[in-house]
Formats: structure tokens, sequence, C-alpha cells
């Protein structure tokens, strides 16, 4: 049966793929991607990686979409058809590099093996040893805030250096006074009632929630980064049907911004806080009075670092978009570079 | 029966060649980094498949299970997923501005006006 | 705190980036950075002395040691390249304020410092990591942040520069990631050393030489190995002065550590050497892509992009030195990597005082800029000759082990090519020096007239200009330090 919905839901990715391939409508595309987003979750929870299914759909079918939405908007919805010369030239490429990935993969261990070499090696001591060593069921929560909790902080860095990023190209410009008419590419849905209604209904338990996702990533699939995306999907939601400006005013841009930074700071001042103590950089095991109580304190205050980060970089890159698509309505095409 | 077992291997690679091709061929910039995220997407379903263990389920300790999925390889895909989305955000700021700067997203046209910058001064 | 500098090196820079975020003025955020990389240049220097004296040092993060967690592996080859690249960042960080100041808006300059910051983090991440995955999560800080501050160039063409750069960068690093993958399912682990133990046993598969195949074919598009170089002309020359000063002389160094780091360490020579044609294919794209780039650097009519065009054909002389595969070979790759970083900041920076000049560094506007700005251009024809190998200069001594490496192995047409390279370097470091000392200045002189440039950019050049001269001098500091982290390379990993 397992095997069955594997075999029909890659088809259907295979499937998806093919058709953004060959739409030329990029609204049609993007909301394809939404939706092989939303296949690979499906895929991902089947695999039994439920943590990272949970993050695929919040990022893959909701912020990414939102996304590239806003750029569509900002840049036309048709694209051009590929020119023959240049598709013969990719196939070329994609043939071989295929073939031999096909090549590559033909003495893999069996998918699904117990016994392969990643499941031998490293595994066992994560899967037998986190209880004892770490002391919550979450095993992906262990690995991710504890064992490797340096690549996490790097991760959090990741996404920090994305909003900077996005903000120094696209960055907030003073905001021009208009005569309390706000123009923007969500103002439309302000007039819709029930969307309205709905949605004062919907953003607390939304946010209630993402506090759930953020503080139960011990025990149950969940932790920051799924956290801020939900926390950060509310706000724009909110955003969304009662104007952005309003949004903006209870999260003014300087705020944001240093939110974004001290997020990453938190997750840095808890392994500088292990490093003075004596201990190695990111060691929890001297945060509380028992090691274990020091790894549940050490990851619950990293995961708020990599929360308040995520949450703050998705407002800053939603806010930096929907600015430009807003100055764009006001002036008109603006298309001269400064 | 061995066919069958690699059946996820092989969608993955034809899924990782059509986000590759999308890149390599397609002139629109948006379009472009849609490619990369399929590219990256079939990326973590090789990840992710070379975790699962036939009978076994989520890596979340409960008495009631013995056999579980590897861990690993999907603390690794959490990390790459947000470096997808990085990278997918300040491509996206990228484009925004040049259409502001070139008027067009088309990378043939804004090769051409490169071209003629080239040469003109 | 001894114990604690390999990850020091590392979280300064790290930490001190959302710091300068929120400092105003930027003169504030710049005096930070340039602090914190100061810092950081102090602990590569303790980093190395303690290398030389106790050997490699382990340190194990979050306190769980490999391959369970992640650890920090500084070897001689990891401190050499963790100097060099905080060398570089403080340097150039010191011409920063004054240079920013014409070429990036007073409102984006914290962005700058806290990018630039994130950058050299980035690197010095890869190269201070014992484990793969964790370069892969570096590589992506250091590649985000890079392609912002290209972008970041005031010409238009930065931003499409930019985004090449995103596109090509992004598939290099996701071919990386193919690459750990397939090694991380053939042997189980992510640590380097547990890879290198555990990778003999399971050498002959297929998919342990496709994860080769994607692994290196991923760094050398981010090394911009010819003919994967595509992306580096333009953003060379159209990032900000100071942006490709740094990148010139850092970021194509440490995609060539991860390069040695893999080959040598991890596959293992024999593997990476005898069952792929991974050598013979460095020895072939590096002498074409010397030949080629320099060819193509004569051609060009601005000076940035000439450089560019001539860092290309300089990877070709590194790769072609790892392609050798001896010892002497390595060495004078790993010298060539240093002193080329010292001639392209150099360059870079003198072209950074050029431009804050001129408002450009178009060849044609260099026109009697000889006796305008003096010391500036001494500055390129001095960087230059050590770029053509001129003795007494840096370039010298790393062609010269190139050419005893190739001697070794007897292959004398090859010798031939090299030389070739240089002569070609002089051509086009001839059409400078024609254009700025051997043509009138316009017959306005300029208006107003040009003047040397401001001393903040002048120091750090001529800092560099010196080091150029010195350790093509003194050439003891460099080759021992070269030829011991090559000899280390090349011995055998043991558990």
């Amino acid at each position: 049966m397992e095997i069955l919905v594997d075999v029909v839901l890659l088809s259907l990715l295979v499937i998806t793929a093919l058709a953004i391939n060959g739409t030329k409508d990029l609204f049609a595309s993007i909301m394809l991607t939404g939706i092989y987003s939303l296949l690979s979750a499906s895929f991902f929870v089947l695999m039994d990686a439920v943590d990272v299914a949970f993050t695929e759909a919040a990022v893959g079918a909701g912020i990414a979409t939102l996304l590239m939405l806003s750029c569509m908007t900002l840049t036309g919805q048709y694209e051009r058809k590929p020119r023959r010369s240049q598709q013969a030239l990719g196939l070329l490429v994609v043939s071989i590099t295929g073939v031999l990935l096909y090549f590559g993969t033909l003495d893999t261990p069996n998918f699904g093996d117990a016994h392969s070499p990643i499941q031998d090696h490293l595994a066992p001591h994560y899967l037998h040893q986190s209880m004892a060593e770490i002391g919550i069921p979450n095993v992906v929560t262990s690995v991710l805030a504890s064992y490797r909790g340096f690549d996490t902080f790097g991760e959090t860095v990741v996404i920090f250096t994305a909003g900077i990023g996005v903000l120094a190209l696209i960055g907030f410009r003073p905001k021009r006074k208009t005569d309390g008419q706000l123009q923007s590419l969500v103002a439309p849905m302000h007039h819709q009632k029930i969307l309205r209604v709905l949605s004062k209904l919907l953003i607390p338990p939304i946010l209630l929630f993402a506090l759930y996702v953020q503080f139960h990533g011990d025990y149950g699939p969940g932790g920051g980064f799924q956290a801020g995306v939900i926390f950060a999907a509310a706000i724009i939601l909110y955003a969304m049907i009662f104007g952005v400006d309003i949004a903006r005013r209870a999260f003014p841009d300087a705020a944001v911004r240093l939110l974004a930074a001290l997020g990453v700071l938190l997750y840095g001042s808890v392994g500088l806080v292990s490093l003075l103590s004596g201990k190695h950089f990111l060691d929890y095991s001297i945060l509380g009075d028992t090691p274990q109580h020091g790894q549940h304190w050490g990851i619950l205050l990293v995961e708020l670092g990599v929360g308040i980060t995520v949450t703050s970089v998705m407002l800053i890159i939603f806010f930096t978009f929907s600015a430009r698509v807003d100055r764009r309505g006001r002036d008109g095409d603006a298309s001269q570079r400064q | 029966m061995s066919a069958l077992l690699h059946y996820n291997y092989w969608i993955v690679i034809v899924l990782m060649m059509i986000g590759f091709y999308i890149v390599i061929t397609h002139s629109n910039l948006i379009k472009k980094l849609l490619g990369l995220s399929i590219f990256q997407t079939s990326v973590f379903i090789l990840y992710i498949s070379m975790g699962k263990v036939i009978g076994g389920s989520a890596p979340i300790l409960s008495d009631k299970v013995q056999i579980y999925s590897n861990p690993l390889p999907h603390v690794l895909i959490l990390t790459a997923i947000v470096v997808g989305i990085a990278t997918t955000a300040l491509g996206l700021a990228l484009v925004v501005r040049l259409r502001e700067a070139y008027g067009s997203i088309e990378e043939e046209d804004i090769q051409a006006q490169e071209r003629d910058e080239g040469q003109a001064p | 705190m001894m114990q604690h500098l390999p990850v020091l090196q590392v979280i300064v820079p790290l930490l001190a980036a959302p710091l300068a975020l929120l400092l105003r003025p930027s003169r504030l955020a710049w005096l930070f950075a340039l602090i914190a990389s100061g810092a950081g240049l102090f602990i590569s220097l303790s980093l190395l002395a303690q290398v030389l004296e106790q050997g490699t040092l382990i340190y194990a993060l979050g306190g769980w040691a490999a391959p369970i967690g992640i650890e920090y592996r500084i070897d001689r080859l990891n401190a050499f390249v963790l100097l060099l690249v905080s060398l570089i960042g403080f340097v150039v960080l010191l011409a920063a304020d004054t240079s920013i100041r014409r070429e990036i808006d007073e409102d984006k300059q914290p962005y700058f410092y806290s990018l630039y910051l994130l950058c050299m983090a980035g690197l010095l991440g890869i190269v201070a990591t014992g484990d793969a995955f964790n370069v892969f999560v570096f590589l992506e800080i250091s590649a985000l942040s890079t392609y912002t501050l290209i972008a970041m160039g005031r010409d238009r063409r930065a931003l499409w520069a930019s985004y090449q750069y995103l596109i090509m960068g992004t598939i290099g690093a996701t071919f990386i990631l193919i690459g750990i993958g397939l090694l991380y399912m053939m042997t189980g682990t992510l640590n380097m050393h547990d890879l290198a133990l555990r990778l003999p046993a399971v050498q002959n598969s297929a998919t342990v030489l496709t994860a080769t195949a994607f692994f290196v074919v991923g760094v050398c598009l981010k090394l911009a190995l010819f003919p994967m170089h595509l992306w580096l002309p333009n953003a060379y020359a159209y990032a900000p002065s100071i942006v490709t000063a740094l990148l010139a002389a850092t970021a194509t160094k440490v995609a060539i550590y991860v390069l040695i780091r893999f080959v040598f360490t991890i596959f293992g020579l024999d593997f990476a050497f005898d069952s792929l044609p991974v050598h013979e294919m460095l020895l072939v794209l590096g002498v074409v892509g010397i030949l080629v780039a320099s060819v193509l650097a004569i051609a060009q009519s601005n000076v940035k992009r000439l450089f560019a065009y001539s860092s290309v054909a300089q990877i070709g002389y590194m790769v072609l030195g790892i392609g050798l595969a001896n010892t002497t070979g390595l060495t004078a790759s790993l010298l060539h990597l240093f002193n080329h970083a010292l001639m392209k900041g150099a360059l870079f920076l003198a072209l950074a005082g050029v431009f804050y000049r001129l408002s450009t560094v178009e060849l044609k506007s260099f026109q009697g800029l000889g006796r305008q700005m003096p010391l500036t251009l001494a500055a390129i024809v001095i960087g230059g000759l050590s770029l053509v190998g001129v003795p007494l200069t840096v370039g010298f001594v790393s062609k010269w082990y190139l050419v005893l490496a190739i001697l070794e192995r007897g292959w004398w047409p090859l010798a031939f090519l090299v030389m070739l390279g240089s002569l070609l370097a002089l051509v086009y470091l001839w059409r400078i020096v024609e254009m700025a000392y051997f043509s009138p200045a316009p017959a306005d002189g300029g208006n107003p007239p040009v003047k040397e440039a401001p001393l903040m950019i002048l120091l750090p050049t001529w800092l560099l200009v010196i080091a150029n001269v010195y350790f093509g001098l003194d050439t003891d500091l460099t080759v021992s330090l070269a030829s011991l982290a090559s000899i280390e390379l090349f011995t055998p990993v043991v558990p």
C-alpha cells in the first residue's frame, strides 16, 4: 500500500514538473510550483519526515508562492518561448547529467533497507542515546538543535543574510504621504466582508498555533523555523486584508530589523555562555543543574532565537516586496533607476 | 523487484533534470528561479528517500514503536529548505531590480542591451 | 580562552554582523567591523602558531565529539588559508570607509558592513569546519552575502552579473549537495575525517564515483575554473571596488581550498586521480584556462574586467599545480593561492583608488594617469609585475615552484605553456603602462585636475604591494608553510 502511494505521488510530481516547464503563464507556473511543494510535503510524510513535510508546506507552498506572486505583479505575467538552440543545448546537458546520476544510483543500497550504511553508522546513536543524553522524544529536534546545533546556527544566519540582502537590494524607502488613500496590491481585498470577518476569526488561532509549534517542538513535529513562518503568515494575512501600512505601523521597520538581528544574537549568546563557562561553544549542558536540564534550556532558547529571526526576516521580505508594489501603483511604471 | 526498490531514486533523477532543464533553457528570470527551486526540492526528495526504513515510522520516540526512519537526513533537509527559500527571496529581489533597470525580465533582452552597452562607449 | 580559538575565528565576524547592522552612523559600523576583523586576524595568527606547535587542533561544537556532532579541525592547511582570508579581509576593510562613500548610498552602508562580515564569516567557516554538510551551510552564507554585495555596485550591469552568479552559484551548490548526499548514502557519515576512513571500503562503487564527479564539478563552478568562469568577469567588473578586492583575493581561494581538501584528504589521491580522470581534467582545463583567459584579458577595455580575466587565468595555475599531483606541484598551488591574493588584493585596491578619483576604470581614461596618480599607478605596475612573475616579487616564487614541479614530471612542453601565460600577462600589463605613462593626459588636464588617491586607500594598497615584494625576497616563511601543509596532505589519513 505504502509503495503504491509512493509511486502515485512521485508520478504526480513528474507530471507537475512537466506542466511547469510547459506553460508560458507565470501565474500558472507559480501555482503549480506551490502544488509541487505540497505534493513533496505529502511524500515527506510518507517517508516519515514529518518535520520536513511541515516546513516544506509552510515555506514552499506558502511563503515562496506569495513572494513569487508579488514579484510577478511587479514584472509581468507571461514569458517568452525558449529558443530552439537553447532547448537543444539544455537537453544535451541534462541528458548527460541524468545518465551520470542514473549510473551512480545503480549500486546504491536498496531503498528502505534497514541495514544500509546510513542506518547503521550514526542513526543508532541518535535514536538510542538521545533520550538519555538530551531527554526529548523528537529526535529530529535533538539532532537539529543540539548534536548539529551549529548547522542550525548557520541556517539562522543564512536566513538573516537573505533578509539583509533583500533590504539592501529593494530596501525600505521612506513612506510617502498619501492622502489617506492606501493603494496597494492588497487593498482590494479590504472590501471583502467575508474575508475580513473570517481572517479576524482565524488570525488569533493561527498565532496560538505558532506558539504551540514553537514550544512543542521537543515532543512533536515543529520548532523555531516552522513557528516563525506560521507567525509571519498570520501577520501577512492581516496585512493582506487590512492593508500593509497598518501592519507596518504595528511592526515598524526598525523594530523588525532589530528583532532579526536579536534572534541571531540570542542563538549566538547561548553559545557564548557555554563558552564562557568553560564548555565548548553551544554545549548546553552547563545551562541547567543537570546536563539534561541544560539541554532543555539550550534547545528552548536557540529555537526561540530561530523563531524570532525567521518571523522578522519573513516580515522584512514581505514588507519590502509589497512596498515596491505599492510604490509602483502610485508612481506608474517608474522604470528609471536612480 | 529491484527496479521497484530503486524507483524513488530514478524518479528523483527525472525531477532534478526537469528542474535543471528549466533553469538552463527558459529565458524568463522568474521561471529560472522556479526551475531552480524544483531542482533543489528534488534533491530534498533524494535525501529523504535515503533515510526511509521500510516499516519504520517518524523519529519521535515512543514505547509503541520499534523501527524508526533515520532522523539525520531530515535535519539536513530542514536546513537545505531554509537555504532554498533564502536564495529564492534574494533572487526575486534581484529580478525586481533588473526589471526596473532593463525594462524586461527576459534573458535575451537583457543580454541584447548588454551587448549594445559593451560596444557603444 | 586559547582552546576556543578555532570557533572564535568564525563566530567573531558572525556575531559582529548583526551588531554592525544596528550601528549608526555608518562610520561607526565600519570601525566596529574593522575591530572585529582585526580580532579575526589576531586569532588566525595565534591559531597558526598553535597548529605549528601542537599539530592538528580539534574542537567539538556543542561538546559532541565527531562524527555524532560537528567538529572544527584545524591542520596546517586550514590555518594557512584562515590566515590568508582574515589578513585580506582586514586590509581591504581599511579602505572600505573611504571607497564605499563614493559607491554606495549612505542609507545602505550599514548593510554593506554587515554583509561584508557575513561573507568573511562564511568563508572562514568553510575553511575551519571538519564536516562536509557544514561546508555547504557556510558556503551559502558566503554566497548569499556575495550576491548582494556584487549587486550593490552602481552600474546596472552589476545586477545582471549578480543574478547570473546566483543561478550558477546555486547550481554549483546543489551539485555539491548531491555529491555530499551520495557520499553520505554510501558511508553513513558527514564528518570529513570519518569519510576519509570509511570511503576506501566502498570505493569501487559507481555511486562514489558519481558523488566525486558531482562534487568536483560543483566546486569548479564555484571557483570559476575555465570554462565554468562565465559568471566571474562581470561580477568582478561591476561590483563595488572594495567587494572586487575582497572576492578576488579570498572567495576563489577558499573554493580552491575545498577542492584540495576533498581531493586529497577525503577522496584520497589514488582514488580521485586513478579511478576518475580528475587529474587529467584539472591539467587540461588549467592550461587552457591560463591561455584563453589571458588572451581575453588582453582584449578588454575595462581594467577591472581585464584583471578579472587575469584572475581566471591565475586560477588555472593553481589548478594546474593540483593536477600535477606531486608535493612540489601542490606546494606551488598553495603558494600561488597566497601570493595571488596579495597581488589581486593590491591591484583591485589600487583600482578602487582610480575609481574614487575618476568614477571609471575604462582603459582609455588611464591616459596620463602615471603623472597624476603616481603612487596608485606604481602600485598597479608592481602588482602587475608580480602577476607576470618577475623576480623579486611573490609571483616569481610561485611560478618557479610550479615549473619545478612540471620538470619533476618531465613535461617540458607544459613548462613552455606556463611561460607563454606569463608573456601574455606582460602584454596586458603593458597596455595599462602604455596608456598611463606614454600617452599624454587629456588637454584640459581633467576638470577638476585628478589628484592622488586618498590616504586611506593608498595605505592598504601599499601594505599589500610591500607584502608582494617582501615575500618575494624573503621566501622562507611562505614556502615552508606551503610545503609543510602539502607534505601533510600527501600523508595518508590514519584513524
